[in-house]
């Protein structure tokens, strides 16, 4: 079995500030990631010869061809992907065996959201949706990890107050991240103070503990290596990518501790085992996760093998995630700050991993970037697809 | 020997009174929460009138109520279901009555006695809302009873009964009418309670050639609790040491459900030998003898009406009630698109999983698990499953979130995972849960509840709630 690693590479992407979009359409939204994307790339349109589209709800049950429509891809085939939070990596991750398998040479991978025309807040799904007798309780984003808030808290014997600072710690260093970017979606600073006392959405989460729900795009131009020399200086390598998916664990299985999610350790496993990654600790320089709530990022560290189990809250009160710490989680704010548009996210933390490998990532630049890291979360526990994609340098 | 067999009762958990504001009266009534109705208290009852016994032996399924969640489709057999009795087995709704609790206890006594069942468990509930401030509200509360009749190990013996009918507009509803009206009080006693109910207990005693002095305890339905003393004179029974306490202070009137839960109470503290009067009254009234048999000792572990009425909690705000009831219509936390109406033919197919709580054990591996699957969880065999009933178990608290959003009536929706006694897991929703009382690793139990009614299709589904003491 031969691993995807470096044998494709990102030549240009594109990702649109993310927020609320009131004027501009989802059509709008890829036009200028793709053009940012073509910019980026040098290449002229014409030669795309295939394109994946990633997005969850914004053209209802539409297909590819909501992508040719938007850019004027004439005749090429899309393909569109729906894989939850995970979509826009999903998308990616497909594109990629295609160029790697030599099926074409240049890709366009687009991922897009357009959630803010729903009228609603939170995200635009009816309770219940899974089963047809809508007996399933509603169990909306943030319940389903609160859950495992609540059970993390017991488990290692953090009081509620203790548990709502090493949360609130990390919606802190998420602002200050998402304050030095000029594409995120929030650009404030918080105070511990205020996100622990923000009113409560799902108990133990409050406010600051949830992502933002935000309108973006994000797209990326993908090749193989070889023919990435001649076109890009700094052309960053896909070093690997795993994902997995739940069979309802965590809820069938009275043994599951819901202190982790195995779906991510699993996705990583693939991921590190085709990236040559032993000590993810060490090796990784940087990681774009999916904080879709304060407590997923703190077991995030742990599925991820960035903290022995039980111990994340230890390296968050030292720091260890922060910009300058031993290995900057979030660079560009998260989905807490710079927004969750559902099936852009993925592509979006490719877009932040690329601009720290290239050293091009402004204010918020960490000083040793050969390695990153990307997470996405889609679901429910015990459900969810988890997506994981590593790249590195090409030097 | 034709009688009760076993009995149960449901109380629901919360209560107005004393310490609920606006609530302007001393008394105390029992309410049924925002997820309850006529069906589900019956299930509660039922239920409990079956604990400990074999729930396949029952032929025969009656439901009493004024308060049916549907005009046109059965309330029994949502009740049998949920109680998971067996499929060939007669169910009936008796409707419309006040008195369709001790009618439906008739008609139960002449198919055992027909020899057309063997055990007919007779089910009664009412949650009858009364118009706010007005003479109805301190009074009508909800509840629900259950009895089996059968012929074999009676408990207590239905020696003979006597019916009367009588067309009267005394209290009524009609099918568009959200509360109970009634006529002049004084014309509706008159004509109505005070003159027939004595009729047939009359009629009774003559037939049985008995006496009031025969009986060791008389209990009859009442309005409110002044006609109830009243009645008790013109009968002719001590109300000191004969008559059934009525509890109006405990829990109320509960319309068709009333007089067998006053039963239930009775046989709660009766001993082998007592003889009871017991009568129902509604367009008519029915009197029976009863006589309590030695077996009645041998029914254990019912929470019945003494266990529900101990296990309460006050309801802190009438606010609260008027929106469980509908009375008030208060706007939602957040913004969210409306409730999708469930599937017939997937409510259909679900029955088991749904209704009758069936998990599903793998007889490869031994794993419970729920909600049933093809492939085992755990040891992936295929399609080698044994149905287990999971409703009658007990559970703990694996985890819970209080979601402040969440679309209930009563936020916040507690969501939680519990684990059963015996293996498996269920993401479930709490209910009659006291919020700051939550924690991990708590006792819960299995109820029977409305989730909500969309597009005219009422869904019932189980929650957990703490267990009740």
């Amino acid at each position: 079995m031969n691993g995807i690693k470096d044998r494709v590479a990102v030549i240009g992407m594109g990702c649109t500030n993310f927020g609320e979009h009131w004027d501009k359409s989802a059509e709008d939204l890829m036009v200028e990631a793709a053009y940012e994307a073509y910019e980026d790339a040098g290449i002229d349109p014409k030669d795309i010869q295939a394109a994946w589209l990633g997005f969850q709800y914004s053209f209802g049950t539409a297909r590819g061809t909501m992508l040719a429509h938007a850019l004027k891809l004439d005749y090429i085939p899309i393909t569109r992907v729906e894989n939850a939070c995970c979509t826009g990596t999903d998308a990616f991750r497909n594109a990629c065996y295609a160029v790697a398998a030599g099926i074409y040479d240049l890709v366009l991978v687009m991922g897009v959201e357009k959630l803010k025309d729903a009228g609603v807040s939170g995200l635009p799904v009816s309770y219940a949706p899974f089963w047809g007798s809508r007996v399933e309780p509603p169990v909306p984003a943030p319940v389903q990890f609160a859950l495992a808030g609540t059970r993390y808290f017991h488990q290692y014997g953090l009081s509620y107050e203790e548990g709502k600072r090493t949360l609130a710690k990390i919606a802190v260093k998420n602002h200050h991240n998402g304050s030095l970017n000029p594409r995120a979606h929030f650009q404030k600073e918080i105070t511990l103070e205020q996100a622990m006392n923000a009113p409560i959405i799902a108990s133990p989460l409050g406010l600051f503990d949830c992502c933002g729900v935000s309108d973006g795009a994000a797209a990326a131009i993908i090749t193989r290596p070889e023919l990435a020399k001649s076109l890009k200086k700094d052309y960053i390598l896909v070093k690997g990518l795993g994902l997995t998916c739940g069979a309802r664990q965590a809820i069938l299985h009275d043994d599951y501790d819901m202190v982790h999610f195995e779906e991510t350790v699993t996705a990583a496993q693939k991921a590190y085992q085709e990236a040559g990654v032993k000590n993810p600790r060490e090796e990784i320089d940087l990681a774009v996760v999916h904080d879709c709530f304060t407590i997923t990022e703190l077991l995030i560290y742990e599925d991820l093998g960035f903290s022995p189990r039980g111990g994340a809250k230890e390296d968050v009160d030292s720091g260890f995630f922060t910009l300058e710490g031993g290995l900057p989680v979030n660079t560009d704010g998260g989905l807490k700050c710079f927004g969750h548009p559902i099936g852009a996210s993925g592509l979006r933390m490719i877009y932040e991993v690329y601009k720290q490998l290239q050293n091009k990532a402004g204010r918020r630049q960490i000083k040793k970037a050969d390695i990153g890291l990307t997470h996405n979360l889609g679901g429910h526990p015990g459900h969810f697809t988890c997506a994981v994609a590593i790249f590195g340098r090409n030097d | 020997m034709v009688g009760i067999t076993s009995y149960g009762a449901y109380v629901p958990f919360f209560r107005l009174g004393e310490g609920t504001s606006a609530w302007n009266t001393r008394t105390e009534k029992a309410i049924a929460n925002f997820d309850e109705d006529s069906i589900t208290m019956a299930v509660a009852a039922a239920v409990d009138c079956l604990n400990g016994a074999d729930r396949k032996i029952i032929d025969g399924l009656y439901l009493a109520t004024t308060t049916a969640p549907y005009l046109e489709k059965q309330g029994a057999s949502i009740v049998a279901e949920a109680a998971d009795l067996r499929a060939d087995i007669f169910t009936a709704d008796f409707a419309n009555s006040l008195r369709a609790g001790t009618l439906a206890l008739r008609a139960a006594v002449d198919a055992v006695k027909a020899g057309s069942a063997g055990q007919v468990l007779v089910t009664a509930a009412d949650l009858r809302v009364p118009q706010p401030r007005s003479e109805f509200e301190p009074v009508l509360g909800d509840g629900a009873a259950a009895v089996t009749v059968g012929k074999e190990n009676v408990v207590a013996e239905i020696e003979d009964s006597y019916s009367i009918t009588n067309e009267i507009l005394d209290v009524w509803r009609t099918a568009g009418d959200t509360f109970v009206r009634s006529a002049e009080d004084r014309f509706a006693s008159e004509k109505g309670y005070l003159k027939i109910l004595p009729q047939a207990v009359k009629g009774l005693l003559e037939k049985c050639k008995l006496t009031p002095q025969d009986f060791a305890k008389a209990v009859f339905y009442a309005p409110d609790a002044r006609k109830h003393r009243e009645m008790s004179v013109r009968l002719g029974f001590d109300p000191k040491t004969q008559v059934q306490d009525p509890m109006f202070n405990k829990l109320g009137n509960t319309g068709t459900a009333f007089a067998l839960m006053m039963l239930v109470a009775a046989l709660e503290k009766a001993e082998p030998g007592d003889r009871i009067l017991f009568a129902g009254y509604g367009d008519g009234a029915d009197a029976f003898v009863l006589k309590v048999t030695e077996g009645i000792k041998k029914v254990e572990n019912r929470r019945g009406i003494k266990g529900c009425l101990g296990s309460k909690k006050i309801l802190p705000d009438y606010l609260t009630y008027a929106r469980w009831r509908s009375l008030i219509d208060i706007a939602p936390p957040v913004r969210r698109p409306p409730l999708d109406a469930p599937s017939p033919s997937a409510m259909y197919r679900e029955r088991n999983q749904n209704i009758r709580l069936y998990g599903a054990k793998c007889k490869n591996c031994g794993y419970q698990q729920y909600p049933p699957q093809r492939v085992c969880t755990k040891c992936h065999a295929k399609d080698q499953f044994e149905p287990v009933r999971i409703s009658d178990k007990k559970a703990e608290l694996f985890t819970y979130s209080l979601d402040y959003l969440g679309p209930t009536l009563d936020p916040p929706l507690v969501i939680c995972f519990i684990n059963f006694a015996g293996g498996g897991r269920m993401q479930s929703m709490m209910t009659d849960r006291v919020v700051e009382e939550i924690k991990i690793g708590m006792p819960l139990e299995m109820t029977f509840r409305k989730l909500h009614t969309v597009g005219g299709i009422h869904n019932y589904y189980w929650k957990c709630m703490p267990v009740r003491r």
